[in-house]
Parts: C-alpha cells; structure tokens; sequence
C-alpha cells in the first residue's frame, strides 16, 4: 500500500470513456511519473485525485482515507499540494505575500478570521515564508510584483508555494510545459533538490522524457485510458508496449 | 501607531487633520464673493462627504480587496436609515442606539443577501446583489408600507413612543416641538459659527459625530486592509483557482468580507437618517448602489483613501455644480459682447445645474480612460513627476560638479 492509492477508477464524459479502470499506487517518498500520449486521461487522472472531478467508479485513498468527495480546499488541508501546467500564482501580489497566503491558508483555512491582525507582525509566518523563498534560491525577488517575473521564475514560486505547505504529496502537471531548455533543466534540479532533501512523495504528469527519466522512481504509462504498464525507467525505455502507445503500430 | 506602520498612520493622521479642519478648509473663498458658491464647507454637505465616505470605504473593503461588484449596496444604507429611524421614533431620539442598530440590522441582511449571492462570481453576482437590492426597494415602497412609510418615507413624529426615560433622549421635546435627533442633549443640527474677516466659518455637532465615526471606519479599513483576512480577500481576487486548491475555503471568507462592507452601508444610513431625520425608498434605489460604484472607481478601487476622495468629489459636484443656473453664467459672461455672452451661455447650459450629471460622466469617462487607478494614481503620477524631475536636475548637475 502507497499513500496514494487508486482503484478501479474511471470516468465517462458522454460517450467517451476517458478513464477505464485505473490502478495505481504511488508509494511513500518516491517519485511517480505518469506519462502517455495526449488524450491519454493524465489530466483527468489528476482531476480526480483533487478533488475537481469524481471519478464515476473506484476508489481514491490518500494515506489511507478517502479523497472522493472532499472539495478541493478540503484534500489540500489533508496534505495534498498541486503545480498546476500553467503557474498559477497571484501575480498582483508580491512574492512575499504569494509565498505567505498558502501558510496562512493551511493555518486558517476552515475559517479563522484574524481580520485586525497585522500580518506582517505575524513573525513566525513570515519568517517561514522567507526561509522558503531563500530555499527556492529567490530571497532577492522578495518585494517584487509576482506576474513580472519570468516563466521560470513563476514555476520556482509556485512549487515554493506548494512546499510552504510541507505538504505529503505534490502533483505536478506538466511542470515544464512550454519552457525554455534551460528553465526546463532549472527545475529539474530544483525537482532533484526537493526530493533528496524531503520526506516528500512527488507525482508528476510529464510529456517531455528528458524530465521524466531524469527524475522519476516508477513509470506508469497511460494510453486510452487504462494504464499500459508500470515500470521502472530503465525498462520502459525499451518496453515495445511503450512504444506501439507513443508512435503508433508501424514502429 | 495604533498597530499601523509608519505609512499607514502618517495617512491615517493627515485624514484626521483634513477631516478636522474641514470646515476652514472647505471655504476657502470668503463670504459674500462671486466665487462663494464654490465653497462646500456647510454643515449639510460636509456630514454628506463623510457619511459617503463611509459608505464608499465599506463598499471598497469588497470591491477593492475581493473583486466582487456588487450592485445592491443601497439595499444595506437603506436599511440602516430605516433601522435608525425606529431607534429614533421607538426608542430615544438619541443618535447612539439608533446608529447601532442600523448597523446590526444592515449586518443581518448583508448576511441573508451575501449568503445566496456569493454562490455565484462576476456578473452573476452583480446581478443578484442588483436584483435584492431593488426587492428591497420595491417591498420598501409598497408591501412593507407600515413598516418603512411606503412613498411618504418615514420621519420623526410627535406622538411617537420614544420610550426611555426623557434624560436618555425619549419622550417629547420640552417646548412640544417633534424632537430633533440630539448626543445626550446636543442637537445634531447645533452649530458653532465663527467669523474670521470676511470668512465664517461652521463647526457642527453632527458633522463631527459623523466624522468621528468615518475615522473609525477609516481605521477599521486600513486593518482589514493590512490583514491576514484582507490578504484572503486579495488572493481571491488575484487567482481563485490557486486560492481553491491552496487549502482556503473561500465562501466564509468572502460572506464575512460582505457582511463587513454591508454593516459599513447600515452605518453610513444610521447616519444619515441621525442627520436628517427621514427617510424615503428612493434611498434603496439602484442608481445610489451605482452612485457608491462610481465614487469608488472615482477615487480608486482597491486604495485605501481614494472611495473617500472620490465620495467627496460626487457628492460636491452633485451640490456645488447643481446649483449654478443660467443666471449665474449670465453674470459671468456679462464681460463678453451679448451674442458671445449668449452663445457662452447655451454651450455651458447643459452641463450645469440638473445637467451636472452629464458634466460627472464626462469626468468619470476620463478617469476610467486615462487614469484608471482613479483620483489615488492621478496623485500618484504627479508626485513621480516632481520627482522625476528632481532626479533629471539631479542627474544633469552631477556632471557639472
């Protein structure tokens, strides 16, 4: 048994079965990709670990209770954080705050008012906020506007934000999409850095298999739906099921 | 100060002092002289500035922090005045419960409308606010007539029970005139006059009670402002995406944002109907839910002193420029030969007095375009620009040197 475990999962919009009996188990502190051509249900997948879609059938356990149901805000407050493909960050805010609203989050989330409060006399917050941001390496760009930074950048901030957290599991989606090479390679090596220094268990949905192989423990391949195979890199690589998936029959 | 950093207190001080002096300030141009219609510093239009100013801050707290336009604000002053009327004609003519109770009562109905409206976001939301809050004004000009006066509105009368003892405001006036609304004896309407050379200048109690009170609110606002809850609220605003999927649940957050800003209305309309004692439905209508949209945008959304700026602004335009008549540009054209005189005249005519709308939405129209951070970033961009000329004199002699 993983800390994420899903079962039997799959989810129907219409006529199209976009996740047919889905099993998967991520195990504690490892890394986890999940890859597979577009329209493979990746996406979904995700959506239904976070509470943005229920899965029609199956069953989604975090650390042994149930996700199915919760709102979003509610599995974040169980130790779920999520990087979205796009950063998604509060960009007319600066990178102080942006890194102190999800501490403030997890301490109030349920509702605590705390609306006369000074919050930059809350020193211990603050001080967490800006211990994440010289871990993320970006202490100099503490007082900048958020949505000025570069796209790298925003990524940087958005997986401190997530870790601001200490969150138990961290979803990525497609964390490098669009990316310039070496920003690509910049957060693999943040990537790297989180994992080795953490009690953390990552999973991330990824096209590009320079940051898969680079990085994960354990490969499941999703096609159509269903998982192909699961696997360590080294035998996906030549796995032919892979390949038939990724370029089609003739190959 | 007060839990303020250096910035917020020195605003919060200079605010005070502007408010203070506000009768000397406001007539700058002395009794008697052509331009002493301009002067606003009259007892009636400062307590508007102020109770407006209310208004427009509590409007501020959502629309400025959350992003949430709502369209039904008047709903909430309307209720207050209403609320404080009673408290005037049940209770004590007392000004205290009365604008205590407005703003419990405007609380409990900014709780009832922000619960379903906030189930919706964006226009939606605008929509039903705007929809509540012309509800309120329908029911309030006919089913609920026995409660709010239907068309005639509701005043003071001089038979109502006013039940507390006579030394706490109840009861009859001593000379058998309908009481006026008084502080522990001190009429609202008591004013101190002083003449300095060709000034006079008008301290009024209800002005500075208001005041007060606006202060208050200005203070509580820079609070929430500088808060955790208020960077909530911002968050909200930048990314609800990340703010859902960060652990947050919004709904309590921004009804408790909502009830904040509504009790802020039920204050403003305590006050107002503390000020002058009566009230019609009008002051539910949805053009006075635009008119605090309007001062807001005017001033600056999302700053802490421009709704107060921009309600000052409306509200003098809405006072000073109504009144000038084609008389008046008559004299001031007297100089021109008479078909230039008459020419001047007919140009001018619709932008003045019942046509001063049209001169606020010319204003409003150049705001929006060419300064869209409001009456805050015009100050803004004049204070860079002496700056940056300090920096070029600055930047040119150092070669020199």
């Amino acid at each position: 048994m993983g800390i994420l475990d899903v079962k039997d999962v799959g989810k129907r919009f219409g006529g199209l079965q976009a996740l047919g009996d889905v099993n998967l188990s991520v195990a504690e502190n490892s890394v986890h990709a999940i890859i597979g051509p577009n329209g493979a249900g990746k996406s979904t997948l995700l959506n239904c670990l976070v509470g943005k879609l229920i899965p029609d059938t199956g069953s989604v356990m975090f650390d042994g209770q149930s996700v199915l149901g919760r709102s979003p805000h509610e599995i974040n407050q169980m130790g779920i954080s999520r990087v979205f493909q796009t950063p998604e960050i509060f960009g007319e805010l600066s990178v102080l705050e942006n890194m102190m609203i999800p501490i403030f989050a997890k301490r109030d989330g349920a509702f605590r008012m705390h609306a006369t409060a000074n919050m930059m006399k809350e020193r211990d917050i603050v001080e967490n906020a800006e211990k994440v941001l010289v871990d993320m390496n970006m202490a100099d760009k503490r007082g900048m506007n958020a949505a000025s930074m570069s796209r790298g950048d925003k990524r940087r901030l958005e997986i401190g934000m997530c870790l601001a957290q200490e969150p138990r599991l961290l979803l990525l989606d497609e964390p490098t999409a669009g990316m310039a090479r070496a920003d690509t390679n910049n957060t693999i090596d943040l990537l790297k850095q989180i994992k080795d220094e953490r009690d953390i268990t990552i999973a991330i949905i990824e096209h590009d298999m320079h940051v898969v192989f680079s990085l994960a423990e354990r490969i499941t391949v999703l096609a159509q739906g269903t998982p192909l195979v699961e696997d360590t890199p080294d035998n996906i690589k030549g796995h032919p099921k892979v390949r038939e998936a990724y370029l089609g029959e003739a190959a | 100060m007060f839990g303020l950093d250096k910035k917020d207190t020195s605003l919060l001080l200079i605010v005070a002092a502007l408010v203070a002096l506000a009768p000397i300030i406001l007539n700058p141009f002395p009794e008697g002289s052509a331009l002493a219609q301009f002067n606003a510093g009259y007892p009636d239009l400062m307590q508007r500035f102020v109770i407006f100013g209310i208004f427009a801050i509590g409007f501020n707290i959502l629309f400025g922090l959350t992003g949430y336009l709502s369209f039904g604000h008047a709903a909430f002053l309307g209720a207050g005045s209403y609320a404080g009327m009673w408290m005037m004609k049940l209770l004590t003519i007392n000004v205290i419960p009365a604008i205590i109770f407005s703003t419990i009562i405007a609380g409990v109905i900014s709780l009832a409308i922000g619960w379903i409206s906030l189930r919706r976001s964006g226009i939606y939301f605008s929509i039903l606010t705007l929809a509540f809050a012309q509800m309120a004004f329908a029911l309030a000009a006919s089913v609920l007539t026995p409660i709010t006066g239907g068309e005639t509105g509701l005043q003071t009368n001089l038979n109502d029970p006013r039940v507390l003892p006579s030394f706490l405001g109840g009861g009859a006036s001593a000379d058998g005139n309908i009481p006026k609304p008084s502080l522990f004896g001190i009429e609202m309407s008591a004013s101190f006059e002083l003449p300095v050379g060709s000034w006079v200048w008008t301290f009024n109690w209800g002005y500075y009670i208001c005041a007060v009170m606006m202060l208050l609110a200005f203070y509580l606002a820079i609070r929430v402002f500088r808060s955790p809850f208020g960077l909530m609220l911002k968050a909200v605003k930048s990314n609800q995406q990340r703010m859902n999927y960060t652990g947050l649940n919004t709904r309590p957050y921004m009804l408790a944002c909502f009830v904040i800003s509504g009790m802020y209305a039920g204050l403003a309309g305590g006050l107002m109907a503390a000020m002058d004692p009566q009230v019609g439905a009008e002051r539910m209508q949805w053009t006075a839910s635009g008119e605090v949209v309007l001062m807001t945008i005017l001033g600056g959304v999302g700053t802490l002193i421009g709704p107060v700026l921009g309600a000052g602004l409306i509200k003098y335009f809405e006072n000073i420029f109504s009144k000038i008549n084609d008389n008046l540009l008559h004299q001031w054209f007297s100089f021109l030969p008479d078909g230039l005189e008459n020419f001047m005249v007919t140009i001018i005519h619709p932008f003045i007095g019942k046509g001063w709308h049209l001169t606020l939405g010319l204003m409003f129209m150049g705001i929006v375009i060419f300064l869209p951070g409001g009456l805050v970033e015009g100050g803004q961009r004049i204070k860079a620009m002496f700056k940056g000329k300090k920096a070029e004199k600055a930047t040119k002699t150092t070669p020199a040197e």
